[in-house]
C-alpha cells in the first residue's frame, strides 16, 4: 500500500495516524510493525480491547474486503494475517486479564483426512479479534474430536473446515452423529472451505455456510445474539 | 507435433481440423499431450480433440461453466462428445452440465486419481491424505501453477503455511523421463517434501478413451 514504511517512525505518529498506518501496514504484513504499533498503543493508555478492535480487526477487514473483491489474494492475506497474529501475541493475555467482552465459545477443526488449515486458521483468528474464544482443534478431526472438545469445552458453536470435495462430505458425518446422539441442536454449526456452497450446507444440514472468515464472524454473531434473545425469551 | 506446455496451460487446445472426424474429446489442456499420444498410438483419426486451458486445474469453480459453454459451441459438428475431466473439485458441477446434455466424462475425483486407477487410488487414499501430487504436466509447468499463484515466488517464507501438513511429494509418471524425474525431485525439495516416484502410465484415461473411441 505504501513504499514510504521505511522514513517512518511508528512512535512520532500522532494515535489517530498510527492507528491508520497499522490498517496499511496489515495490508502490507508488516509483522514486525504491527507489534511495535500494539505496543505504542499499549503505552498510550489505549484499552487492549480497543487496540484489537480499532487498529487490528478494522484493519483486517479491510484486507477481507479486498480478498472478497478480487484485490488481495491469498498470500498477502495469509502476510496480513501472520502480521495480525504478532498483534494478537501481545494482546491476548492482556484481554483475559482486562475482561474484555466475550461473545462465545468456538471449537473448529478441518474434517477428517483433510490438511488444508489455512481457512480454518483465518477464521480462528477472525473470530479471536471478534471476542470468542477459540479452541482449535487443528487438522484430520473425526467426529469423536468434534464431539468431545464441544462437550468438554462447553461450546456453543462447532466449525468444520474442508478444502477438498472427496473430504467435505466428512461433514454430514459429523452432524449426522450429533443428531443420533441427540445434541444437534446443542450447537450451532458453520461450515466452510473453498469447494462448499449454501446448498451444500443446507443438504447436510448445518446452520450456516461461512464464505469466508468475516461471513463467519458475522454469522456466529448473530446465532449468538439469537440464541441470546431466545434464551431471554423463554 | 507436441504442443506447447505454456500453450495448453493458458490458451488450451483447439482440434485440429478433421473433417472425417466424428467424435470430439473435450478435455483439460493438463493432459492434452497424453490424450494426444493415445490417439496417434492408437490410431483413433475420428477423434478430434479440443482442450480448455489447463490452469483452470486453479479455478474449478469455472470449469463447469467453461465446459458447457464448449459443448454448445461444438456439439453440433460431432456425433458423440467426451468430456476427459473428472470431478476436479467441481462439486459434482461437471457432472451436472454432462447429464444435461447427454455427455460422458471420467469417473473418479481428479486427474491424479484417474492416472493411477480411481479404484486403487480410493483405496489408498485415507492414508494418502498428507501426500501433494504431481502428474507428468504439472511437474513441467510447476512455476505457473504451483509456485506463482501460491505467492512463494514473491513471498517463500509462506512456504511452510501452505505444506507444513504435507509429508510427501508424489510424481505420477506417465512417461518415463530422467529430465522431468530430475525435476520433480527438484520441485519436492523446494516444498520440502520426500519425493516418490510412481509411474502410472495413462491408467483410466486410457481405457475411458478407449471405450469411446470404440464406441
Amino acid at each position: 500500500m505504501s513504499d514510504q514504511e521505511d522514513d517512518i517512525i511508528l512512535s512520532e505518529l500522532e494515535t489517530a495516524e498510527l492507528v491508520l498506518q497499522m490498517h496499511d501496514d496489515l495490508y502490507d504484513g508488516l509483522k514486525e510493525e504491527i507489534e511495535e504499533a500494539v505496543n505504542i498503543l499499549l503505552e498510550r493508555g489505549w484499552e487492549p480491547y480497543q487496540v484489537l478492535t480499532e487498529a487490528l480487526v478494522a484493519g483486517m477487514t479491510i484486507v477481507g474486503n479486498d480478498f472478497r473483491d478480487g484485490i488481495l489474494f491469498v498470500p498477502e492475506v495469509l502476510l496480513a494475517a501472520n502480521a495480525m497474529k504478532g498483534g494478537m501475541f501481545i494482546l491476548k493475555p492482556l484481554l483475559v486479564a482486562t475482561g474484555a467482552p466475550r461473545m462465545g465459545k468456538m471449537v473448529i477443526g478441518t474434517v477428517k483426512g483433510d490438511i488444508h488449515d489455512i481457512g480454518k486458521n483465518l477464521v480462528s483468528m477472525m473470530m479471536e479479534g471478534a471476542g470468542f474464544e477459540v479452541v482449535d482443534l487443528g487438522i484430520n478431526n473425526p467426529v469423536e474430536n468434534y464431539l468431545e472438545a464441544a462437550v468438554k469445552e462447553e461450546a456453543d458453536i462447532i466449525g468444520m473446515s474442508a478444502l477438498l470435495t472427496t473430504t467435505m462430505p466428512y461433514m454430514k458425518v459429523v452432524i449426522d452423529t450429533m443428531i443420533a446422539k441427540g445434541i444437534r441442536d446443542d450447537y450451532i454449526v458453520l461450515v466452510g472451505g473453498a469447494p462448499l456452497n449454501e446448498e451444500f450446507g443446507r443438504a447436510i444440514g448445518a446452520d450456516a455456510y461461512c464464505r469466508d472468515a468475516a461471513v463467519a464472524v458475522e454469522t456466529a454473531k448473530d446465532f449468538i445474539s439469537r440464541k441470546h434473545n431466545q434464551l431471554a425469551a423463554g | 507435433m507436441t504442443p506447447d506446455d505454456d500453450i495448453l496451460t493458458v490458451d488450451g487446445l483447439t482440434a485440429g481440423a478433421d473433417n472425417a472426424a466424428k467424435v470430439l474429446i473435450l478435455g483439460c489442456g493438463a493432459i492434452a499431450r497424453e490424450i494426444l499420444a493415445l490417439k496417434a498410438a492408437n490410431g483413433w483419426d475420428h477423434v478430434a480433440l479440443t482442450c480448455l486451458p489447463a490452469i483452470l486445474h486453479n479455478h474449478p469453480e469455472k470449469i463447469a461453466g467453461a465446459v458447457e459453454d464448449a459443448i454448445l459451441k461444438h456439439r453440433s459438428d460431432f456425433d458423440t462428445i467426451f468430456v476427459a475431466y473428472a470431478d476436479c473439485g467441481t462439486g459434482g458441477q461437471l457432472q451436472e452440465v454432462c447429464d444435461r446434455y447427454g455427455v460422458e466424462m471420467i469417473a473418479g475425483p481428479h486427474c491424479y486419481s484417474f492416472f493411477e486407477g480411481t479404484e486403487a487410488f480410493a483405496e489408498k487414499a485415507a492414508d494418502e491424505f498428507s501426500t501433494f501430487y504431481l502428474t507428468d504436466f504439472l511437474v513441467r509447468q510447476f512455476d505457473a501453477f504451483v509456485w506463482k499463484p501460491l505467492g512463494l515466488d514473491r513471498y517463500p517464507e509462506l512456504r511452510d503455511t501452505y505444506f507444513a501438513h504435507y509429508t510427501t511429494l508424489v510424481h505420477q509418471v506417465q512417461v518415463d523421463d530422467p529430465m522431468l524425474t530430475a525435476k520433480a525431485q527438484e520441485c519436492a525439495a523446494r516444498l520440502g517434501l520426500t519425493y516418490e516416484r510412481r509411474f502410472t502410465g495413462y491408467g483410466d484415461l486410457e481405457t475411458s478413451l478407449r471405450a469411446v473411441a470404440q464406441g
